[in-house]
């Protein structure tokens, strides 16, 4: 039943920068199967977004990418060339970007954009590839999507912007989807209208999802399972129940204390903090990179790599030494548990 | 208050460990620049020669002694040639390295009193546009515009031939004519600074308007002030010695640059360094000019956020 | 839940008022199309009193940034009066407002100056109201700072060296030190992340208790406006369309835009899913502002007379809504 979209072994970025050399991501791993929807999410500088963009071999020239497995519907992207990792890129798998207005070029037509899309991977004619776009465009919501094709980016409010892009990445019937930040620019109202549609399609479409954001309720919301990112380590990994009902890892539970739920959080009652912050990731590190931080920290913490090791749920993953002696104390992070 | 955490646990954090101050980072830049140290310091050698003139020589530069004329420099072949001038003597027997350095002084002199005046000319006039906008804009434009289109050559070679030439006279023509580039500079700089929300704040403080644009804006602009300066500086120097070439600028037996060249095209053929001294000492004054300008912006670009 | 301050704040001055403002900006729409005029604000009731947390919420486009600058007298009102601390906007210069209304902006990278170091930042009000006996100014500083949860050692540092989290707080401190009764805090968390958003919230709350500050919160985040707000005003193309109680807003919102904002809120909790609130594809344009109610094109409770009526503000009892659907209790109120 569940068919392997995307798989990730052991991805590392590493920037080389005058200071040294930064390790942005530090062996993730992860999976992603069809008609699923995995949430990255972590605070900026977690490394996620790079994440994102070295599956899609989109790194920045000076970035180096190394990983034991990288494979797109069993098909190893590793070692691709240029020329045909691009034709997978758009093709098998697509990104949607949080700014739309700088992804869409404003020099040309909704309509050409789209085609474009189509024409660049598949043997069709003009037609059919406009035809496949207007039904796309009225699929995502747009109305009078016929008028829409002749019209150019800018003439587009930036919630239609982002729609215009989410029919761009299924153009040719993508297997994954990568979106990194897709609402974020955008008004809440719309922002629960773009993740209405995303949620939807990706069930209609049967594709695997991986979303990237900072956004705890969208998490909540959208993701089937959850991959916590901090300083360029999943810290913690499972479904979305055992994430928000039982959070292991102590940055996961400071997150979720640290965020106002209507309903739930008293009116001008103390929000948690995670005082301090993130530790530079240039240069070696060693220990767990969140013992600066953390309220639970012990000597032991600093001396040896943590590894991300089962947690208390099946497929639950979480990088804490304590997490087993700490699930007692976590009394205090049910309050985000729906009740 | 919230940094307690930390200094419970010990360790030196990220918090703690500041970035390097502003001035740190501009000088850890300027020393990696390599342009700019050779820019700089050819300018400096060039500044300190010619303030020095009177010491490092030992003669008039407008003393003629016609029975010592046309000596070559000592690198020539000639048996002419003497350390006494080391850069030989002119058609009327004057030192040559002397009229050099007297020369140096009146190209910097040119250079920085014609872009001191049109840099006031021209942030003033930039910075009002681009931080009230509207139709201050639009007049400051037309004014740009118009000044755009007048040939600064042409119109400098009409003003001299009709009022005369002078040093002073060159100054003020040079300086009236090419704040251009410091208005549009200006302008576009003033426009980015006057849209953050710095600007606002100190507004919703209470601040004047003047008081903004000296201690708001100002500081922000400066960086581009100085790029634009240095590249008009050599600008000017430049126009000096064309003016001059052509007889319009300073007047003989004034030791300028330009004037040396003019005065030695006639001899071209027989005695060319008489043209390549003067000629080579104006391409290092700009060149060393517009690199420590180059310089100066990489170094003070901002740096990028991420 | 409601604060010993707001239940007499009925009866306290405004600090700030808003009578029928409208501000409207002429604005090219394109190419040979010249110019067009855009009602930014328009005909905006709205007071706060002292000790209470007023936020205004809406789309971005709606113009409660407009109406911001409005109160903080930075933006005279096309028509209409802006009233600060009882007297009228126009008539009272910047340096007597500022002792009032203080902001405190979203971006934190934006809203301090880079060349200036931090002491010097949060000393600018008091240079600015040219505050008697400078000498006294480091130290008030420093105090300030330390209030605001930063280090003292930190005077003469500068931006470029602090994080998102601290520029916020140097930013704080700013609006702070001249001690005004009210701040208007546009978005203020969310440039920051996560983490940092709660030491910003916990700190203006701290701050508003001991300082007996009011607040006019400008936000978006609607689990931040409940968290801070005692009352909320709902902003759509340029009028407040629907104001109440905070508790009463979020228990039961009166007007459908209202609700479909308190839909829109995505709380964490798996397995709810993201809600549907079915409000088309169509985008406010303040340039084309809809006939009737300017809601009706995106309501999905429209009736006929929505899209040819005016809604007139129907005033309940501590809120104000504005929507055909309350037409009947309008009529019964006028009759009795």
């Amino acid at each position: 039943m569940s068919e392997r979209v995307l798989t990730v072994e052991a991805m590392q970025v590493d920037l080389p920068l005058a200071a040294g050399t930064l390790h942005a991501v530090q062996g993730v791993s992860f999976h992603v199967d069809r008609g699923e929807t995995l949430c990255i999410v972590g605070e900026s500088g977690c490394g996620k977004t790079l994440t994102a963009l070295a599956v899609m071999d989109l790194l920045p020239s000076a970035a180096r990418r190394t990983a034991a497995r990288l494979e797109l519907n069993g098909q190893d992207l590793a070692g691709l060339g240029e020329r045909a990792i691009a034709d997978i890129r758009g093709n098998r798998m697509a990104m949607i970007f949080q700014e739309p207005m700088t992804s869409l070029n404003p020099a040309y037509t909704i309509g050409n954009q789209l085609e474009e899309a189509l024409l660049r991977h598949r043997p069709v004619s003009r037609k059919q590839a406009r035809e496949r776009a207007l039904y796309l465009l009225d699929r995502v919501g747009i109305p009078s999507a016929a008028g829409r094709l002749k019209q150019y980016p800018h003439q587009l409010s930036g919630g239609l912007r982002q729609r215009v892009m989410i029919a761009m990445a299924l153009m040719c019937g993508p297997s994954l989807i990568l979106a990194d930040e897709p609402t974020t620019a955008l008004d809440v109202t719309i922002q629960a209208q773009i993740l209405h549609l995303l949620a939807e399609l990706q069930r209609e479409f049967a594709m695997g999802l991986v979303l990237i954001t900072h956004d705890l309720g969208i998490v909540a919301r959208i993701a089937t399972r959850v991959a916590v990112m901090y300083a360029g380590q999943v810290v913690e990994m499972g479904t979305a129940q055992a994430i928000f009902s039982a959070p292991s890892h102590p940055y996961t539970r400071g997150l979720l204390d640290c965020i106002p739920v209507p309903g739930k959080t008293r009116r001008g009652e103390k929000l948690g903090t995670i005082p301090g912050m993130v530790p530079s990731l240039i240069g070696l590190m060693h220990g767990c990179r969140f013992a600066g931080r953390c309220p639970y920290v012990v000597e032991a913490c600093r001396q040896s790599e943590v590894p991300l090791a089962p947690g208390q749920a099946p497929d639950h993953l979480v990088r804490c030494i304590r997490h087993a002696e700490l699930g007692g104390l976590a009394a205090h992070a049910a309050r985000a548990v729906a009740s | 208050m919230v940094e307690t955490g930390l200094v419970r646990a010990g360790i030196p954090t990220a918090a703690e460990i500041l970035a390097p101050s502003p001035a740190a980072v501009l000088r850890r830049r300027a020393l990696r620049h390599w342009g700019l140290l050779i820019g700089g310091t050819i300018l400096a050698i060039i500044i300190v020669m010619a303030l020095l003139a009177p010491i490092i020589s030992p003669f008039d530069p407008y003393d003629q002694q016609l029975g010592r004329k046309l000596i070559p420099p000592i690198w020539h072949a000639s048996a002419k040639a003497t350390w006494v001038h080391p850069l030989g003597t002119d058609h009327l027997g004057r030192d040559y390295l002397t009229r050099l350095l007297y020369g140096a002084q009146i190209s910097l002199l040119i250079g920085v009193s014609a872009m001191l005046i049109s840099g006031v000319i021209g942030t003033t006039i930039g910075v009002l546009a681009g931080y009230f906008g509207g139709r201050v804009d639009m007049v400051v434009n037309f004014i740009v515009t118009t000044r755009l289109s007048m040939p600064v050559v042409l119109v400098a070679l009409a003003v001299v031939s009709i009022i005369g030439s002078s040093l002073t006279v060159v100054i003020w023509v040079l300086g009236l004519l090419i704040w251009d580039r410091f208005a549009v500079v200006m302008r576009s700089a003033t426009q980015q600074v006057r849209v953050r929300e710095f600007i606002t704040a100190a507004q919703a403080v209470g601040c004047s308007t003047p008081r903004i644009l000296l201690t708001e804006v100002a500081p922000n602009v400066v960086n581009h002030l100085i790029v634009v300066a240095t590249l008009e500086m050599a600008h000017a120097i430049l126009l000096e010695a064309a003016l001059s070439f052509l007889g319009l600028g300073v007047q003989p037996p004034t030791p300028s640059w330009g004037l040396m060249i003019s005065e030695a095209k006639g001899l071209m053929f027989f005695d060319p360094w008489l043209i390549t001294i003067p000629g080579v000492a104006l391409f290092l004054l700009v060149l060393s000019i517009n690199m420590l300008g180059d310089g100066l912006r990489d170094v003070t670009a901002p740096e990028n956020r991420n | 839940m409601s604060r010993p301050a707001s239940a007499n704040a009925a009866e306290a001055a405004p600090i700030v008022e808003a009578r029928a403002v409208t501000r409207t900006f002429r604005v090219s729409a394109g190419l040979l199309k010249g110019k067009r005029t855009l009602r930014a604000v328009d005909g905006v009731d709205l007071s706060v009193r002292p000790g209470e947390v007023v936020a205004l919420v809406g789309e971005s486009g709606c113009g409660k940034t407009t109406l911001a600058r409005m109160l903080l007298g930075l933006l005279a009102p096309t028509s209409g009066e802006i009233r600060i601390g009882g007297k009228g906007s126009v008539a009272q210069s910047r340096r007597q407002i500022a002792t009032l209304v203080q902001p405190v902006f979203q971006d934190p990278y934006s809203s301090l100056n880079p060349r200036k170091s931090i002491g010097s930042i949060i000393a600018l009000p008091l240079r600015a109201q040219r505050h008697p006996e400078p000498a006294t100014w480091r130290s008030r500083v420093e105090d300030m700072m330390e209030r605001v949860g930063l280090a003292r050692r930190l005077y003469d540092n500068y931006p470029s060296q602090l994080s998102g989290g601290q520029r916020q707080r140097v930013a704080i401190a700013r609006a702070l030190i001249n001690q005004p009764r009210l701040v208007i805090c546009d978005e203020p968390t969310s440039a920051l992340d996560v983490s940092v958003q709660s030491q910003i919230l916990n700190l203006l709350e701290d701050l508003r208790r001991d300082m007996g500050l009011t607040y006019l919160l400008i936000s978006h985040n609607l689990a931040v406006v409940e968290h801070l707000a005692t009352r909320v005003a709902v902003m759509y193309l340029g009028r407040i369309v629907e104001e109440a109680e905070t508790d009463a807003l979020f228990r039961s919102p009166r007007h459908p835009y209202s609700q479909a904002l308190l839909q829109s809120v995505l709380t964490p909790e798996p397995g709810r899913g993201v809600p549907d609130t079915q409000l088309g594809a169509a985008y406010p344009d303040p340039l084309a502002v809809p006939s009737g109610c300017r809601f009706h094109p995106r309501c999905v409770r429209v009736m006929p007379r929505c899209r040819s009526q005016v809604p007139q503000p129907l005033a309940l009892p501590g809120a104000m809504v504005e929507c055909h659907l309350y037409d009947a209790q309008c009529q019964a109120r006028s009759t009795a």
